[in-house]
């Protein structure tokens, strides 16, 4: 029992009070968290509802865009959302895991922790920097000397060839996905050094007992221990390449349609809310625009959930082990 | 032996590759650098932080904009920063092993990476449609939303790392939960929340999707809060893609600001949890 308390019981009181609009105040900002989640898929439903109730299903397939005779489709933005994500993955994935592996198995002490940090500040980096990087450096190497390699050399393939035919523009879906790779390297670099870093050394020591190189202990050891773990990491790159807004917007070239060949310019749902939400006028305009971010925030929603809960068992596994 | 070979090979260009992934990741990072030296300093020469952005064509600088994008920022992390220490301090503490906070720290991770476009779009529709026009505030408070599960995140982190004998100390000493909390837990976990409020700060003040269409942009100084404000984001991203190359020599100058305190800041917050926990890794 407490002491003063005893002594003074509106020390007491006092106290308790305290106590209770303290632990209230503590509630009720954990409680702001899912408040705000919540506020945000029912505002961006009543913002989209207009445009939903209007186009009905067929928002989500046609790809027609006209403010002029107000007709909207999503089809083109989802496709350069999933497309650009998808190909900066592709990019994004390998490098990652090359850096991962030389931050945990390869590199000596001494050298991990600058690189580790240098590696983190290119993830501090804000978005809109990468964009006019992207647009000023890299789109004009890439439609001088990359593009045009590129035409030459695959578009005349049979399938995949009409991917690299065309003019080479410099901006365009390649070019984003590009940027967007650069962006989420390392995002993905550091969930999978983090999560290579929880296998047991025994497991390693043991592979190598047996006269594994360490390519091999890395490849049948490391990676199948981690593989969750790796998924997840990949999935948060995902979430972020798929959301990703002012860095695409820049080298995309905001053209509403689907063309076949990847150098050709896009638009992704971010790029659009970016680029025509601010000027759109007329309230089917708008709640199109609206209906674009939800649907953003339905894919990076699922995307985003599927990683944590996948991180968050392998946390659970870490804690079990232990 | 043949075979042998052919593993030390593999092992050898697996290695081989992986170093060249992170002299990758490493030449990003100084190319990004260079670019924004070479084009920012020579942009830095004009009168950037003693005149207003300029009209096309023109001449001016940056100091409306670097004065928004510190208002807001600042009143962005006074909102945020305290609702997620609070709400960090409730799962590392009153929430500890509850089912509600296992969903509140799942909700907050799936907010801490949601896309910030949506941030923008969810303040608009809160803020901008029922004040009817754009204005510094709502730009404030979408800074803030961004800011709050990196708090929420780095808050309870911190708090989970103060030795539970400290706390049991306090406790036996007939210290109530809260007493404990802000005389004992608060000062021994600082550095480490400072560090998060810092990290939060670098995380939101070079955002530009979510002030796109709330604070928008202003071509002149202003003070008013339920005005629409200038801020560096959305000026570099309005001049840069302009062809005025007198715009786009400010756009640079813009980048290289921002992404040079941002950088400090992070650096900044690193050296203080290394100080704090010198056998950590991170």
């Amino acid at each position: 029992m407490n002491s003063v308390a005893a002594i003074n019981p509106r020390y007491a009181t006092g106290q308790r009070l305290r106590e209770r609009l303290f632990r209230l105040a503590t509630l009720a900002a954990a409680l702001t968290v899912l408040l705000l989640l919540g506020g945000v898929a029912l505002s961006l439903l009543i913002g989209a509802w207009p445009a939903l109730a209007h186009f009905k299903l067929a928002f989500l397939t046609r790809e027609i865009w006209n403010p002029v005779t107000d007709q909207y489709g999503a089809l083109a933005p989802i496709y350069g959302t999933l497309v650009t994500s998808a190909l900066a993955l592709l990019l994004a994935v390998p490098v990652s895991f090359g850096i991962a592996i030389f931050l945990t198995e390869l590199a000596p002490a001494w050298l991990r922790r600058p690189v580790g940090v240098a590696i983190e500040l290119l993830a501090a980096v804000p978005s809109i920097i990468y964009g006019i990087w992207g647009l000023f450096v890299l789109s004009p190497i890439l439609q001088a000397h990359v593009q045009p390699l590129l035409i030459a050399s695959l578009g005349p393939l049979p399938l995949i060839g009409r991917l690299f035919q065309g003019p080479p523009y410099g901006i365009g879906i390649l070019t984003a996905s590009f940027v967007l790779a650069i962006m989420v390297i390392p995002f993905i670099a550091a969930v999978m050094r983090d999560v290579f870093e929880t296998v047991p050394d025994v497991l390693k020591e043991s592979g190598y007992g047996l006269g594994a190189t360490t390519w091999e202990v890395i490849w049948q050891v490391v990676v199948p221990y981690a593989r969750t773990g790796m998924i997840g990491g990949i999935m948060l790159g995902l979430g972020r390449a798929l959301g990703e807004t002012m860095a695409v917007t820049f080298v995309i070239g905001n053209a509403h349609r689907i063309g076949t060949s990847l150098l050709a310019p896009g638009t992704t749902i971010s790029a659009s809310i970016a680029n025509e939400f601010a000027e759109a006028v007329g309230d089917l305009y708008t709640s199109s625009l609206v209906a674009l971010g939800a649907i953003l925030f339905l894919i990076t929603f699922s995307v985003i959930a599927a990683a944590r809960f996948m991180l968050l068992r392998l946390q659970q596994r870490a804690l079990s082990s232990v | 032996m043949n075979r042998r070979l052919l593993r030390r090979l593999l092992n050898l260009l697996a290695l081989t590759l992986s170093g060249l992934a992170t002299v990758i990741g490493l030449f990003l990072l100084g190319a990004i650098l260079w670019t924004l030296i070479a084009n920012g300093v020579a942009g830095l020469a004009g009168p950037v932080f003693t005149a207003m952005t300029p009209p096309p064509g023109g001449s001016g600088g940056l100091l409306n904009a670097i004065y928004g994008s510190i208002l807001m920022t600042v009143i962005g992390i006074l909102i945020g920063g305290p609702i997620g220490m609070l709400a960090g301090t409730y799962l590392a503490e009153y929430g500890r092993g509850t089912r509600l906070s296992a969903v509140i720290r799942f909700v907050n991770d799936v907010l801490l990476s949601a896309p910030s476009i949506i941030i923008g779009l969810f303040v608009y529709e809160l803020l901008v449609v029922s004040m009817k026009h754009f204005s510094a505030l709502a730009g404030a408070v979408a800074l803030a939303i961004i800011a709050m599960p990196v708090t929420v995140r780095t808050t309870e982190d911190m708090l989970n790392l103060v030795p539970q004998g400290m706390k049991d100390a306090s406790t036996a000493m007939g210290a109530y939960h809260w007493r404990t909390i802000t005389s004992v837990i608060y000062p021994a976990a600082r550095s480490g929340i400072v560090t998060g409020l810092l990290l939060a700060v670098a995380r939101i003040s070079g955002e530009t999707a979510p002030l796109l269409f709330t604070a928008l942009n202003n071509q002149f100084w202003s003070t008013r809060l339920l005005a629409p404000m200038a801020n560096l984001p959305v000026v570099i991203f309005q001049f840069a893609l302009s062809p005025s190359p007198n715009w786009q020599k400010l756009a640079w100058a813009g980048a290289l600001i921002i992404t040079a305190s941002i950088l400090v800041l992070s650096v900044t917050a690193r050296v203080v949890v290394a100080r704090l926990n010198p056998a950590g890794r991170h």
